[in-house]
């Protein structure tokens, strides 16, 4: 009763990675509440999914194994959440902020009359003490999300509604392995007596789903390219020192609107969120909605002609020149002292 | 075969084009100094439901929208551009909504609204990027939803099928009639304005509206009853105040910061070649790279 609970998504048999980054989230939550992990997995031939999970610190993971939970749909999910909640109680419910908890997560969050905040940058327990009410309350979550555009940032709580229920996008927490030889236990749920035909109404008649070809996310050295590099065969070059350097290539959305990168490569607000070893910003203005998603890299190495661009302030190094003169160069004094 | 369907559109400050008047010394924001527009993903919607409109003869759509009185703007720039009419919702009582308290009236307003076959919500809305409220409004009606649509392929009274873009590919789903849409901005955009619909519907307006109007002015709604604007408050619709604005909104704003960036000292270089060997030299050194 009353525990931290994740909403695990499954992507081609495993359990995605945002799912992960937010059992580590939880696992850390779950030992400042004081209570326990428990993870929820729906869908079909899920045996062993478990194994996955405990590694991450879940106490108990809870599988719902049906063919009719594949692929997702919303009202089966639902149901049978709904159902589990009203049983478990959680104090806090945390799901990815893909299309997947996009969808479900308010249509959960409506049934059980509980508060949802999307897309959520940062997860924190605290106090609260409501004047006008003349209440105090402990270890309430804080649901920290960027509001207007990226303008301001705002702490959103739910004092009196459970669970507190939040959604995060991928690649915005750390996904870290809390104990290999972690052990919990299994809860099968009897998805056959909770589900009803109505539950059923919506089909899926056919789907694609593609492989992400680029893995910006993963990748420990980003060079990144904005609209200062001016044009895709200038961008090329950034290819090439990613390359060198065994990284990736990654953009700011206004490179990718000018079609200098795919839109897969967006960092930012709307696009991924990395914290590599090493970003190198290429002609990059350093825009609120850009730095949210790269502000906590290592290191940060800045190449713009304007001395006085943003980017600058949350560099290590900020180099002031020509993209198209630096970038070469970065490339042949590379080479010169690895040899 | 027609159907009926209902655009939820809603009027948000233009997040997009965000100038240095727009926040306040204490952090907070001014809106007043954010133009408001039409939610530009409630665009793609009304777009889906007017090509339903072209295909289907018949059809009828309307605007439901909930906020101050200057959102009737919303539902004229909705009848310039091909919907039949429009619904405002307005009262303080919705004032402090979030957005299960803002998909409750909202539901409250269909539930009124005669029968519906269809719902259309745009994803999100720009002021906050939720993305809640569609599948929320269909929760509230008990109803199916499809959220993330880019294309509505086929409808009947019955069913309607649809194709979705996901992050990582595309889907096709059939949903029952009655349900609820929600449309992404990767659908086609909305036409633009009808110079005849203009014309027409210049001067729709809101009974608040008309009521301000000076001493001389004539009634048109008395022999064009399309001009008018309807404008429901909470009273006009049956709820529950307990679930209404602030009291019924489970999530409170426990704080606001403005965004600053805590500057730190960047070590400056040029593009002279020593610079550049230096630190190349120094980022093999620290094992950043190499
Ligand atoms: C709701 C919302 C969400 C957004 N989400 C994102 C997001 O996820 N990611 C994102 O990146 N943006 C996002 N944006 C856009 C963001 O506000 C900026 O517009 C964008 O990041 C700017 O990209 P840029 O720095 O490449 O271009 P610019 O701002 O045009 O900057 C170009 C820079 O290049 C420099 N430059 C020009 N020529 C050269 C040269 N030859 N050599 C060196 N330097 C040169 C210039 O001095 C300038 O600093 C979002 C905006 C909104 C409103
Ligand atoms: N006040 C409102 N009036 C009408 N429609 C709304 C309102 N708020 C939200 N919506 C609809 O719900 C969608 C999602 O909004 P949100 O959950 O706020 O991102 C919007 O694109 C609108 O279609």
């Amino acid at each position: 009763m009353n525990n931290v609970f994740v909403i695990c998504e499954i992507e081609e048999g495993k359990v995605a990675d945002v799912s992960l980054e937010l059992m580590t989230k939880g696992r850390s939550l779950a030992n400042q509440l004081n209570c326990k992990l428990e993870a929820l997995v729906l869908g079909h031939n899920l045996k062993g999914i478990e194994k996955e999970l405990y590694p991450y610190g879940a106490d108990v993971v809870h599988i719902g194994d049906d063919e009719r939970l594949e692929p997702y749909t919303t009202l089966p999910f639902t149901s049978i959440i709904v159902n589990l909640f009203e049983k478990e109680k959680p104090q806090v419910a945390l799901l990815g902020a893909s299309t997947f908890g996009r969808d479900l997560g308010p249509r959960v969050s409506s049934a059980l009359v509980s508060g949802l905040t999307a897309d959520c940058t940062s997860l924190e327990i605290g106090p609260h003490e409501d004047k006008k009410a003349g209440k105090t309350y402990e270890n309430l979550l804080y649901q920290i999300r960027p509001a207007f555009g990226g303008n301001i940032v705002a702490t959103i709580i739910n004092p009196d509604c459970r669970p507190q229920m939040a959604t995060v996008r991928e690649g915005v927490m750390k996904k870290e392995i809390y104990d290999a030889t972690y052990k919990g236990k299994v809860n099968n749920l009897e998805v056959d007596k909770i589900l009803k035909p109505e539950d059923l109404v919506v089909k899926v008649i056919e789907r694609h789903m593609e492989k992400s070809k680029v893995n910006i996310k993963n990748s420990s050295i980003i060079v990144a390219g904005g609209y200062g590099v001016g044009s895709k065969e200038n961008f090329a070059q950034l290819e090439e020192l990613a390359e060198v350097l065994g990284g990736e290539v990654g953009a700011s959305r206004a490179a990718v609107d000018a079609g200098y990168a795919s839109h897969e490569r967006q960092i930012g607000q709307t696009g991924v969120t990395v914290r590599p070893k090493l970003y190198i910003a290429c002609g990059i203005s350093g825009q609120i909605q850009h730095t949210a998603g790269m502000e906590e890299s290592s290191m940060i190495i800045a190449i713009n002609n304007d001395p006085n661009a943003p980017i600058n302030k949350l560099a290590d190094y900020a180099i002031t020149g020509d993209v198209g003169e630096v970038v070469p160069k970065l490339i042949k004094f590379y080479k010169q002292n690895t040899k | 075969m027609g159907l009926k369907i209902v655009v939820l559109a809603k009027q948000v400050p233009d997040t997009r084009n965000v100038g240095k008047d727009a926040m306040k010394a204490d952090g907070t924001v001014n809106r007043a100094a954010l133009p408001a527009i039409f939610n530009p993903e409630d665009l793609n919607a009304l777009e889906q439901a007017l090509r339903l409109k072209d295909t289907y003869p018949g059809t009828e759509v309307s605007i439901l929208t909930m906020g101050p009185g200057r959102a009737a703007d919303v539902i004229r720039e909705g009848l310039y551009r091909g919907a039949d009419n429009g619904f405002l919702l307005t009262d303080r009582a919705f004032a402090g909504s979030d957005t299960l308290a803002t998909s409750y009236a909202l539901s409250c307003a269909i539930r009124k609204m005669d029968k519906y076959d269809l719902i259309i919500a745009g994803r999100q809305a720009i002021d906050g990027d939720t993305a809640q409220v569609g599948p929320q409004v269909a929760e509230k009606l008990g109803l199916p939803q499809v959220t993330y649509a880019e294309e509505v392929l086929s409808a009947d009274k019955k069913k309607i099928v649809i194709k979705r873009r996901l992050e990582r590919g595309v889907e096709t789903v059939e949903m029952p009639l009655p349900g609820v849409i929600t449309v992404n901005a990767s659908a086609p955009d909305c036409r633009p304005r009808n110079a005849k619909l203009l014309m027409k519907f210049k001067h729709a307006k809101t009974i608040t509206e008309r009521q301000s109007e000076s001493e001389d002015y004539i009634d048109l709604t008395a022999d064009r009853p399309y001009l008018n604007i309807e404008e429901w408050s909470v009273n006009d619709i049956e709820t529950d105040v307990n679930w209404l604005g602030l009291s019924g909104s489970p999530t409170k704003v426990k704080k606001i910061e403005n965004v600053v960036f805590q500057a730190k000292e960047a070590k400056r270089l040029t593009p002279a070649d020593e610079e550049i060997d230096e630190l190349m030299k120094e980022l093999i050194a620290n094992h950043t790279i190499g």
